[in-house]
């Protein structure tokens, strides 16, 4: 017989949450073939990416108050995850008439649905093997939206692009998964080592996890707007090399979850960096279209790499760009796009083999890319809504994120860095002596602390810079800029006056 | 030498498992076939005006119609203003809310739980219960982008050493290649227990004891792989061999995968689809309370919907702990997609009957799977009427598999090309009749033996241009290697 001794929540580690359920039978334990000794060591060893155990928490208190128990709040306030619509925010009309005729051809005859929408969906169907969304597609993706893809790209950018270069994937994540497994690999002894920024996106960390690779883990400058600083990150692979070989360098650019939007001259002294050291740069992209700074541009690394010109413009690269964020936000539809730049052929072709055996990516996913890379043009008849439609996201993004830093900068010990892109603030808060003694007491780490209180006091949910990475010894925690601006305001006040008398008690 | 000195990632240096990684169903003969394809395009000259291609399950590529119930649902939850177009019936439509409910923002576009949406998984729970008669808890569901992806999350979690050794997992031999390939990613050994032609592609338990004692050297097994109904073989189990085959895995200490994701493509009058799960349970101590893993997707069965990659694991009896981790271990992906999430609730929450959806969709879903029983017959019956073929029944799933022999003279000729030589007779079916079939040599099979793989997915006219075309390149290839 089964019985769960006890749930053990917020146990801390020194890189983040770990959830357990204790087992207080032996009986049953020895029946499994499958258990947590003999399963892989590598998964028994992740740990959670975003959603952990606050959020886990978060989603009990929202039962709790479906069920009439009573709190000091009203409702959840979710800032920990970077999903659009799941914070009220509206699909992009002309994607969703694009794909509605997509799944039912039938509505290509129905008069309400503008031509424009009409010939992408055509565009679609025709691509599609028997004409329907339903049929396998190529490993690599259907073959005309990768076409229109290169050509995105060589848009963005102003240099050529091969779209046999473009494969699709199952969102961003995907394909990054899919290009570090190419690396697992031992020499001499030692894995492979993958450079990947602190703070970072943990679907990082937890992937090296799983795959075996080592973490070559370099901070980021908060005193200079969370830049990279080239010192900092030969400091970390000089010392890295004794345990592993490093192999990757990972730039997330805008930064999750900090923020920032890497200068011109910052990301050319990483290309020199990475060139130095023989590095395989992965250019995660996705919020490419989420730039508010007025001083900020978004420069793609394939541009710089390329406008550098020798040797740099021969250098292996992948760029990452998904249809999850930007003013698109189709997080569900698991849309993703990799270029990959110089890559030796022969693995080239193992890679798009290997991938073969998994058939393809979800077909939906990829026909949701050609409305996003080919939106209407002036003269079109869907042009003058969608204009509207991603304005008004891509503005009111800009503004609830000058807000939320302004606002974090007027707290009591908190100081926050401009938000010049993507979808996150990620401030600092000083905590006093009493606060980092308590949560010790509780054997907690005090910005797991800070978020639990912030979390049972006002319902507001975010996620402990522990959970992303700081310098040991410094605090942080991150939100999402993605809550409706009248909800922002409530939830800020909410957080002040919480934030007040938080710090009063502990003085 | 130039490659090496030149790119930081090479063929030296590139993750060894990626490197041999092999999946035939795309492999060489379909390559060919797409060049050839653009060939013909381009007007040049053959013996024949199209390439047919018989090589991947893929029923809508094939001229198979959609589900018309399941696409209506999908416009709804992609548009919803849809909701007051009068052409969608309210069946559709009130699906359609349900889904939408489940979704954070009353979004398709927004990220769901790692396991999926909790309605869809509860809807799942009730059609296996239905399916089964033997209750199914909703918590041991996970949703995922169509069945390979769940078949790998389970596998994955066996990557481990002991004592030096590999893990093994056991799968049968003919075999769909994403085993093998899968297993060559992870680096598993793989324990290949030959299938029975002559008992109608069924497990013969002496086989497999003697696979797994051969393996028990090279590796550590752990895990029993069973594809039911078959491909390519399309055999469907006896109650009596599922049960052999679960007292076998018991014996062995073996966790079982149940790949059933052609439950629905059953045609052979005496053929009956049992779950490993209904089975098991059914058998009582101590084999209920083995751990199981079983998939399903959206891909085959009458919908046919494999690019939307809806899939779901249903997880018996697995170690607590080892849950918890695997459901984590999910997380990293965030979520399979909801589209395909949303095909995999339409399909196991179909119109019943007195809805307004139920005549249409029970009409098309009938029409998918007689005519697919039509065609399954039609083409055992051709193929047992050439020279030198035989073939099993094709009592289910969506291929045949037949057996032939080769006189010695082409023997030799696929020697001269160094090409084995089932794949010479299908490079040169394909040369020179322009049909696209996957060589034996692909899934595995008996040494000594000649197989090819062909789907029975061509809709009826096209399959019978496809048959013919078929025995006059073989009588033509049979007299000429007399």
């Amino acid at each position: 017989m089964v019985v769960i001794s006890y749930l053990k929540l917020f146990q801390p580690r020194s890189r983040g949450f770990q959830l357990q359920a204790r087992l207080c039978t032996m009986a049953t334990e020895h029946q499994h073939f499958l258990t947590s000794d003999n399963m892989n060591p590598n998964i028994r060893k992740m740990d959670y990416p975003v959603h952990g155990p606050l959020v886990v928490r978060a989603g009990q208190l929202e039962k709790e108050l479906k069920n009439g128990v009573k709190k000091p709040f009203k409702e959840i306030l979710k800032l920990d995850i970077g999903d659009c619509h799941a914070m009220g925010q509206l699909p992009i009309t002309f994607v969703r008439q694009v794909m509605a005729m997509v799944f039912y051809p039938p509505l290509l005859d129905d008069p309400r649905f503008p031509d424009d929408t009409k010939e992408r969906a055509q565009t679609i169907l025709n691509a599609c093997k028997g004409g329907s969304i339903g049929s396998y597609t190529d490993a690599t993706g259907l073959e005309i939206i990768r076409k229109h893809a290169a050509e995105f790209i060589e848009k963005r950018d102003g240099i050529p692009c091969n779209w046999e270069n473009v494969t699709l994937y199952g969102g961003a994540t995907d394909g990054i998964k899919k290009i570090l497994k190419l690396f697992v690999n031992e020499t001499n002894g030692k894995r492979a080592g993958v450079m990947i920024p602190i703070p970072q996106y943990p679907v990082y960390s937890t992937t090296l996890d799983e795959f075996g690779l080592h973490q070559i883990r370099y901070y980021l400058d908060e005193d200079q707007n969370w830049g990279v600083n080239i010192e900092e990150m030969q400091r970390t692979i000089d010392e890295a090399k004794k345990v592993c070989n490093p192999k990757v360098l990972v730039i997330i650019n805008p930064g999750n979850p900090t923020g920032q939007v890497f200068t011109r001259k910052n990301i050319e002294e990483i290309i020199q960096f990475a060139y130095k050291e023989n590095l395989y740069i992965l250019a995660d992209e996705v919020y490419q279209d989420n730039i508010y700074s007025e001083t900020s541009k978004f420069y793609s690394f394939k541009k710089v790499l390329t406008e550098m010109g020798e040797p740099y413009v021969n250098m292996e690269l992948a760029s990452f760009m998904s249809c999850s964020k930007g003013y698109v936000g189709e997080c569900g539809f698991r849309a993703g796009i990799t270029e990959i730049l110089n890559m030796c052929p022969k693995v080239q072709a193992m890679f798009y083999k290997a991938n073969t055996a998994m058939l393809c990516p979800p077909s939906t996913g990829q026909a949701c890319i050609e409305p996003f890379i080919r939106p209407p043009e002036k003269g079109e008849p869907s042009y003058d809504l969608f204009i509207k439609e991603k304005e008004d996201i891509l503005n009111s993004l800009k503004v609830r994120a000058k807000l939320i830093v302004e606002t974090f900068n007027s707290f009591e010990g908190i100081t926050c860095n401009e938000v010049q892109g993507a979808m996150y603030a990620f401030p600092r808060i000083r905590l006093p002596p009493k606060v980092i003694e308590t949560a010790k007491n509780r054997n907690q780490s005090p910005d797991e602390f800070y978020a639990s209180e912030v979390l049972e006091n006002t319902g507001i949910c975010i996620v402990p810079g522990e959970a992303y990475g700081q310098v040991p010894g410094t605090y942080h925690f991150r939100t999402t800029t993605l809550l409706p601006l009248d909800k922002m305001k409530i939830m800020l006040e909410r957080l002040e006056a919480f934030h007040r008398e938080f710090m009063d008690r502990y003085r | 030498m130039a490659c090496e000195s030149q790119h930081f990632l090479n063929e030296h240096n590139i993750n060894p498992n990626v490197k041999v990684m092999e999946y035939a169903v795309r492999g060489p003969l379909l390559i060919r076939a797409c060049e050839i394809e653009k060939e013909l395009e381009q007007g040049i000259e053959k013996p024949f005006t199209e390439v047919i291609k018989a090589n991947i399950g893929d029923g809508h590529a094939m001229g198979q119609i959609p589900i018309t119930f399941v696409r209506q649902i999908l416009a709804l939850v992609t548009y919803p203003p849809l909701f007051d177009n009068p052409i969608f019936p309210e069946d559709a439509k009130e699906r359609a809310r349900v889904i939408l409910s489940g979704c954070r923002g009353g979004s398709i576009g927004s990220y769901t739980e790692a396991c999926g949406i909790e309605i869809i998984r509860k809807h799942v729970a009730q059609y296996i219960e239905r399916r089964d008669g033997i209750s199914s808890n909703w918590q041991n569901i996970v949703l995922t982008s169509g069945a390979s992806d769940g078949i790998k999350k389970i596998l994955k979690l066996f990557i481990c050493k002991e004592n030096g050794k590999k893990t093994g997992v056991m799968i049968p031999i003919p075999q769909y290649p994403f085993y093998s390939a899968t297993l060559d990613e992870f680096n598993m050994y793989q324990i290949r227990y030959y299938l029975d032609e002559s008992k109608g592609w069924g497990l013969n338990i002496d086989e497999l004891q003697r696979s797994i004692d051969e393996a028990r050297r090279l590796c550590h097994p752990r895990v029993l792989v069973v594809i039911n109904p078959g491909n390519p073989t399309g055999q469907v189990l006896t109650k009596e061999n599922i049960e052999a085959i679960i007292k076998f895995a018991y014996k062995e200490r073996l966790f079982l995968l149940a790949d059933e994701v052609y439950q629905d493509n059953v045609y052979a009058e005496n053929s009956k689809f049992h779950s490993f799960k209904k089975i098991m349970t059914e058998m009582g101590e101590p084999y209920n309370k083995m751990e199981l893993a079983s998939f399903m997707s959206c891909s085959k069965g009458y919908m046919g919907e494999c690019g939307l990659r809806g899939g779901y694991t249903e997880v018996i009896n697995m170690c607590p702990k080892v849950k918890a981790m695997y459901f984590k271990a999910n997380t990293a992906m965030l979520c399979p997609s909801v589209l395909g999430q949303a095909c995999l609730d339409t399909i196991v929450n179909p119109p019943g009957e007195g809805e307004l959806s139920y005549e249409k969709f029970i009409r098309e879903k009938e029409d998918v799977l007689n005519s697919l029983k039509f065609r399954a017959k039609m083409v055992v019956d051709a193929f047992n009427s050439f020279e030198g073929f035989s073939c099993n029944e094709v009592q289910g799933a969506l291929y045949a598999f037949p057996q032939f022999k080769l006189p010695l003279k082409a023997i030799e000729a696929a020697k001269e090309v160094n090409q084995h030589p089932d794949v010479f007779y299908a490079f040169q079916l394909l040369e020179n009749a322009g049909v696209c079939v996957v060589p034996g040599s692909g899934f595995g099979q008996q040494p000594g033996t000649f197989h090819f793989r062909t789907t029975i997915l061509p809709q009826v006219d096209k399959l019978k241009i496809m048959l013919d075309k078929f025995e006059a390149f073989h009588k033509e290839f049979i007299n000429k290697y007399k």
